[in-house]
């Protein structure tokens, strides 16, 4: 805006502030408590703890089991990420540059699929994969994510697909590469801005994804971070000060995922958003 | 180039490139959807090998459930309060965050935040913050809307899942709003304030007018995820007091999965998805329209 005064300038930076402030209240009061015994949590909950005791951490590290939560969450969002990037692109390719008349019905189906909320199917995808025996496997959990996040990735790897001049293709065909050469050296490489937008928009999804780890995953020492977090709180609700203890901890890995990676987060949040 | 002439190549070529997606696909999502009308008609609990077919008594017994439409009913209030409420927050957030202050991308990645947290996490968050710290300000300040937990009581309780939603969501929202305002040329509003045009007339002519697609897509991702919400109801309120705060989503999930209910559950998830889809076409095509007249 070209015309904004001073005393404007001033007034919404204080506005900014202060919504700020407001905004991260909730998460420092937690940060706060979690350092404080049970006591003075119910006492005063605004004040900040008179020692700074870290007794809380442990215990809730130990009861927790925040070591094998994080192994679990981080194999299952990487490992399910990797697969969607690789077969979402290479779907597309496949979709946008075989004009076969089926590929077209797919794709439709892949779009219209897009709608159908998970608690639409909950009911019997529970049923057949327990039938199945594939429900109590992080392996199964993952094929799972694949098979849900392949429609909106390759939506959106598609409309950039279409946008890679064919001839690319022709000079590395005609240079005597492969159609999997073609794809993994050539094309992939360019899909590397989507890449991005789509890897980060599914690890957000899956990293804090509840109610299908939920369903799948009985063991304990399958845990994800957000289910051992909610089992743990189930068994520690008046237990303030641990309790809050574990939220600090749930919340460190992606906290610290997005000091590495804000700009590309936010970014990839826009462009997926707007897609 | 693409003219594979063989089934033999053609099937090579979709073994490569097609085979696996597609499988994981009409697996994970296909067939359970096809299952899902399948048990709607019949009274298959999911596993026994034998079934009645029902004709659509799962739908009649949805439908009568009195318990179904007061969730309904919950999750609409739900989901109009807390459609309104996001999108002027977010938009309000917007305008802040572009109006040339330094620091903006800080303030954006501060008020985007909560969106990195999973929903569970959320609701933890909050339950403490709605049953200790505001009972604690509220005492100290003798406010009386606030001395007593807001979780407990079942008139409020739908404004705590309400706050969190907002809260969650604005942010989301405020990242589409700001690449709406960074799409509108500054020369339409150099233009706009040579001719007089304060702030407010600047807002309401110019950027609103120009900002419909940004509002269709906020608006349309509000409306499924405010729908959709169970995580944070489920720690939040886990549907309570007396079930006052069962949204629509955590009730279907109870229906099966707590009062093992299949048939009657899967006609209700139907029902959702079908009202669901109802109301985002009728607000995207809505939307649309709006759109080609601006």
């Amino acid at each position: 805006m070209t015309t904004t005064s001073r005393s404007q300038k001033a007034l919404f930076l204080a506005l900014n502030i202060v919504l700020l402030v407001l905004f991260v209240f909730p998460l420092f009061m937690i940060l706060v408590n979690s350092f404080k015994d049970r006591v003075d949590i119910v006492r005063s909950p605004l004040s900040l703890p008179a020692e700074w005791s870290f007794k809380n951490y442990s215990e809730a590290y130990t009861t927790m089991g925040f070591t094998s939560a994080l192994l679990n969450s981080l194999l299952i969002t990487i490992v399910a990420v990797i697969l969607i990037l690789i077969f979402s692109s290479s779907f597309a390719f496949f979709l946008v540059r075989w004009k076969w008349r089926m590929n077209n019905v797919i794709l439709m189906m892949l779009i219209a699929s897009m709608i159908i909320p998970f608690q639409a199917i909950m009911i019997p995808f529970v049923s057949l994969f327990g039938n199945l025996h594939m429900l109590n496997s992080k392996w199964s959990l993952i094929y799972f994510y694949l098979g849900f996040g392949i429609s909106l990735s390759t939506f959106m790897y598609h409309g950039f697909v279409k946008g890679v001049p064919k001839e690319m293709d022709e000079a590395a065909l005609i240079d005597g590469a492969g159609k999997v050469r073609l794809f993994t050296q050539i094309i992939f490489p360019i899909l590397k801005p989507i890449t991005t937008t789509i890897a980060i928009l599914n690890v957000l999804w899956i990293w804090n994804d509840f109610l299908l780890p939920s369903l799948v995953l009985v063991s304990p020492e399958d845990r994800t971070l957000p289910l051992s977090t909610f089992y743990f709180f189930g068994k520690y609700t008046s237990n303030y000060g641990v309790a809050m203890a574990a939220l600090v901890f749930s919340m460190i890995p992606v906290v610290i995922f997005y000091i590495v990676m804000q700009r590309q987060i936010i970014r990839g949040v826009v462009e997926g958003a707007v897609k | 180039m693409y003219n594979e002439k063989t089934f033999s190549s053609k099937l090579k070529v979709f073994m490569i490139f097609g085979f696996v997606p597609l499988f994981a696909f009409i697996t994970v999502i296909v067939i359970p959807f096809l299952i899902g009308i399948f048990m709607t008609f019949t009274n298959w609990n999911g596993s026994s090998s034998s079934f009645d077919f029902m004709g659509l008594s799962n739908y009649t017994a949805a439908f009568s459930d009195p318990v179904f439409w007061t969730s309904m009913w919950t999750t609409l209030k739900y989901v109009l309060i807390t459609l309104v409420l996001t999108n002027v927050v977010a938009f309000a957030l917007a305008l802040l965050v572009t109006s040339g202050l330094k620091g903006q991308n800080f303030f954006r990645a501060g008020f985007f935040t909560p969106n990195l947290i999973g929903g569970i996490i959320l609701g933890f968050v909050w339950q403490f913050i709605f049953s200790r710290v505001m009972t604690y300000a509220g005492t100290q300040l003798d406010w009386g809307f606030l001395s007593a937990s807001w979780l407990g009581d079942p008139d409020k309780a739908l404004w705590a899942l309400i706050v969190v939603g907002v809260w969650q969501n604005a942010g989301y929202m405020m990242l589409i709003y700001v690449a709406g305002l960074g799409g509108i040329s500054d020369s339409l509003l150099e233009a706009a304030s040579l001719d007089g045009a304060k702030f407010w007339r600047q807002l309401f002519s110019v950027k609103i007018p120009l900002m419909v697609p940004a509002f269709t897509i906020s608006l349309f991702l509000t409306l499924q995820r405010s729908f959709m919400v169970y995580d944070t109801n489920l720690s939040l309120t886990k549907g309570g007091p007396f079930r006052s705060t069962e949204l629509i989503a955590m009730h279907v999930y109870n229906e099966a999965f707590v009062y093992q209910n299949f048939g009657p559950g899967q006609a209700k998830a139907f029902i959702l998805f079908a009202v669901v889809a109802f109301i985002a076409i009728m607000q995207v095509s809505m939307m649309k329209k709006v759109e080609v007249e601006a």
